[in-house]
């Protein structure tokens, strides 16, 4: 018993001041990249030739990154002569809209909208989710699953992870949807009471992810589900899905609520 | 024993053998060959079937390679055989063979006549359509977990069915349990649920999406995976890394085993309900993968191993904060584990559950953790040394009881064993290229790579057609061998143990769904 005292003691306290403070990410971290078609060489399409998922189009002096699609690989970045793809250590990019995640270099960037008014009254305090991976690769499962940790300590926001779709406000899904798991997924949903959200966390769940296109797997959630968030990433940074969760509760306020100012880097 | 011993030149990890010089043994000698070494104490790593160019109508249209590897000689040896719709089985004399065999099934229509339980592994319509080893028309809908489950019958026993979706945030799967109030007689375990249709989908590449199939077919194996391949590619290009980046790549490897090691731990802490460690080694984890994500940018090591070498070095000041971060967290790591060993609460629930006998271990050819906490001295670093491994070895950690506790207590050294090697590989970085240029792959070759990932050993072939091209190419996750070693773990336990029991194995779904 001492000893778990003492362990419990040098261990100390570890929870991050987030989201009062901005967290901490590695500066190599890829995160929302910036496109500037201004610095394309003519009729150069190295990157949308690089790009495993078609996530990229170029050329005709037009650059579109979609972060749906998008690996947060390094084949466009190291294939590009000029730096009109880089990545930024920022770690904000969920949406609730899919054709928000197109990035053009033109609009501003268009994160992810509280719940209206109704929704949030129910669910803003306390969120329940139904977690399904639908072929995913279990690296959003991880970083899904970490939230929980002490570190992110996803329950003093009130969201928890619950065992039954039927104590569940919603599904958060990763993976393509399998052909093997469609069914499962479809029987879930319909399992979770109304109303109900659905997350869909990571490239495969967006768009398919490097599956996309396969045969035995459907093309993300939102071909066979209505979703109202979408968190990109390959998989997603945690800090990356708390955000998105807490942007669609409303739970975001002072310097990590808006995009001017940066996570921490180290 | 008799002579027919048919087996290609023992070759290392990193090696390339041209197809024609594999023997082409007919199926009884192949058979054998198969059974005789693997009863001589070699395993088999890989068996699969592949389809023999233009003999499409022949009644010989696939071809077996079988890859057993010898741990005593750090060697593989290969051998082959044409089947046409039907072969005698090797399942009934060579257990090793259980599980490849249904999947060969499955694949190609073969039917291996006589195997004790032939079902489909992952669900999926044949790769040959027309030809399917359980008579199902084309297009009839394959529904997966629907298959003949094992059944005991009697008044006192009834059946538990669990998932495909399961309780926590993990991946799906079906477990079938044959119980007698709560002791377990049996479990089957049907997967599939995650089968995305990587092995075709890598025919005819390596193209631009392969890596990232290899990063992602078990996401929490990037680096495991992408090194295996990354040899095997270099082994068919002839190419050689350059050792800061050999270095690199074992760091990379070992990060990605104590991340998972410390996580495993924690789960299984918090399985038994001691909360301390459980939440001490859910933030450690995370330590270890930040420290990944502070080379490459990736938590996951995704970006980091591309053929040839590494595509991100590390500079003075990079390497300084890994080893000062990295001392205190091995250091926390240490004190967070010791609090399991010191507890009896914990070591009570720990000892003699989901023991896996030696004989069964042995039989099943189980590997990594598994192996090695039924005693077995095997680890790929140690036996097939590649890379950094052939100037660095790392000690095997073994342990003899097969429990929970066992598979529990070598993670806790290994731990110990990954953090020394880390650090001292930091300390002695050399200096140097990263990355080699790699020149295009041999052609009519098969190369076999041998990682040791954090589940234990990865086996990946790569076959070239005459263009260079992959022809086929076969991943083989530590889980395809040791999902059978969960099921024989859970027999006689209590129903109540399963989650404790598949935590101390921790088997990835979609590595073996592929």
């Amino acid at each position: 018993m001492l000893k778990i005292i003492q362990e419990r003691i040098r261990q100390g306290h570890r929870t991050s001041t987030y989201p009062e403070t901005a967290p901490t990410v590695s500066d190599r971290f890829r995160g929302r990249p910036t496109v500037d078609a201004t610095k394309c060489e003519d009729g150069c399409r190295a990157c949308a030739e690089a790009c495993p998922t078609g996530a990229i189009e170029a050329g005709d002096g037009k650059l579109r990154l979609d972060l749906g699609r998008c690996l947060f690989c390094v084949d466009c970045t190291q294939s590009c002569p000029t730096g009109a793809v880089r990545y930024q250590p920022e770690y904000r990019m969920s949406t609730n809209r899919r054709e928000d995640l197109i990035l053009d270099g033109q609009r501003p960037a268009e994160l992810a909208r509280e719940l209206d008014e109704r929704t949030r009254r129910l669910f803003g305090r306390s969120l329940k989710l139904r977690q399904v991976s639908a072929g995913g690769c279990n690296g959003c499962e991880a970083d899904t699953n970490v939230l929980t940790t002490l570190v992110f300590d996803l329950g003093r926001f009130g969201i928890d992870f619950v065992a039954s779709p039927r104590h569940a406000d919603g599904l958060l899904i990763t993976g393509p949807v399998t052909e093997n798991m469609r069914e499962a997924l479809l029987l879930c949903y319909e399992a979770v009471p109304p109303p109900k959200l659905v997350i869909a966390v990571g490239a495969c769940a967006i768009a398919g992810g490097p599956y996309i296109g396969h045969s035995l797997v459907a093309s993300g959630a939102d071909s066979i589900l209505p979703v109202d968030l979408y968190v990109p990433g390959c998989p997603p940074h945690p800090w990356t899905i708390l955000d998105g969760l807490l942007r669609l509760l409303g739970r975001l306020h002072g310097p990590t609520k808006d995009l001017a100012a940066p996570a921490e880097t180290a | 024993m008799s002579a027919v011993y048919t087996l290609s030149t023992p070759l290392r990890p990193g090696d390339r053998v041209d197809t024609a010089d594999i023997p082409l043994a007919d199926v009884a000698d192949f058979r054998q060959s198969v059974i005789e070494a693997t009863e001589r104490g070699r395993r088999l790593s890989a068996l699969f079937g592949c389809q023999v160019e233009g003999a499409a109508g022949s009644t010989h249209a696939i071809r077996l390679y079988a890859i057993l590897t010898d741990d005593q000689d750090g060697t593989w040896s290969a051998v082959s055989a044409d089947v046409g719709e039907e072969y005698p089985a090797l399942t009934p004399d060579c257990p090793q063979a259980h599980w490849f065999e249904r999947e060969v099934a499955e694949q190609w229509g073969v039917v291996p006549r006589g195997h004790p339980w032939l079902k489909p592994i992952r669900f999926h319509p044949s790769y040959r359509p027309g030809h399917d080893a359980w008579s199902r028309a084309v297009g009839d809908k394959i529904l997966p977990g629907v298959t003949d489950f094992f059944q005991v019958a009697g008044p006192e026993v009834h059946e538990v069915a669990v998932g495909p979706i399961h309780a926590g945030v993990i991946e799906p799967g079906h477990f079938r349990f044959q119980c007698n109030g709560e002791q377990v007689f049996h479990l089957e375990i049907s997967l599939g649920y995650q089968h995305r249709g990587i092995e075709r989908a890598l025919v005819g590449g390596p193209d631009k999406r392969t890596i990232h199939y290899m990063e992602t077919l078990a996401g929490d194996t990037s680096i495991g995976h992408a090194t295996a391949y990354c040899q095997a590619v270099e082994a068919l290009a002839g190419c050689s890394v350059p050792l800061r980046a050999s270095a690199l790549r074992g760091i990379a490897l070992e990060l990605e085993r104590l991340a998972n090691h410390a996580g495993d731990l924690g789960a299984l802490a918090g399985d038994v309900g001691f909360l301390p460690t459980a939440s001490f080694n859910g933030r450690l984890r995370g330590d270890f993968l930040n420290a990944s994500g502070l080379i490459c940018g990736s938590r996951f090591g995704r970006g980091m191993v591309r053929p040839g070498g590494i595509v991100f070095d590390v500079d003075e000041h990079c390497v300084e904060t890994l080893i000062q971060r990295l001392t205190q967290t091995l250091a926390e790591v240490e004190g967070s584990i010791d609090l399991l060993w010191r507890s009896p609460s914990v070591q009570a629930r720990f000892e003699n559950t989901g023991a896996v006998p030696r004989r069964t271990c042995d039989a099943l050819g189980l590997v990594g953790v598994a192996a090695r906490a039924c005693g077995v001295y095997r680890d790929v670093r140690h036996d097939f040394p590649h890379g950094i491994f052939r100037f660095n070895q790392i000690p095997v950690s073994t342990c003899g009881s097969g429990d929970v506790f066992a598979r529990a207590y070598v993670r806790g050294l290994e731990i110990q064993r990954s953090g020394a090697f880390v650090l001292e590989q930091l300390r002695s970085l050399t200096l140097g290229a990263i990355r080699a240029d790699v020149h295009p792959l041999a052609p009519d070759a098969l190369a076999v790579s041998l990682v040791e990932g954090w589940r234990g050993e990865i086996c990946h072939v790569a076959v070239t057609d005459g263009n260079g091209r992959f022809a086929h190419y076969k991943v083989v996750d530590p889980s395809f061998h040791n999902w059978m070693g969960l099921a024989m773990a859970l027999r006689n336990q209590q129903i109540s143990d399963f989650p404790l029991c598949n935590k101390s194995f921790n088997l990835s779904y979609c590595g073996h769904d592929l």
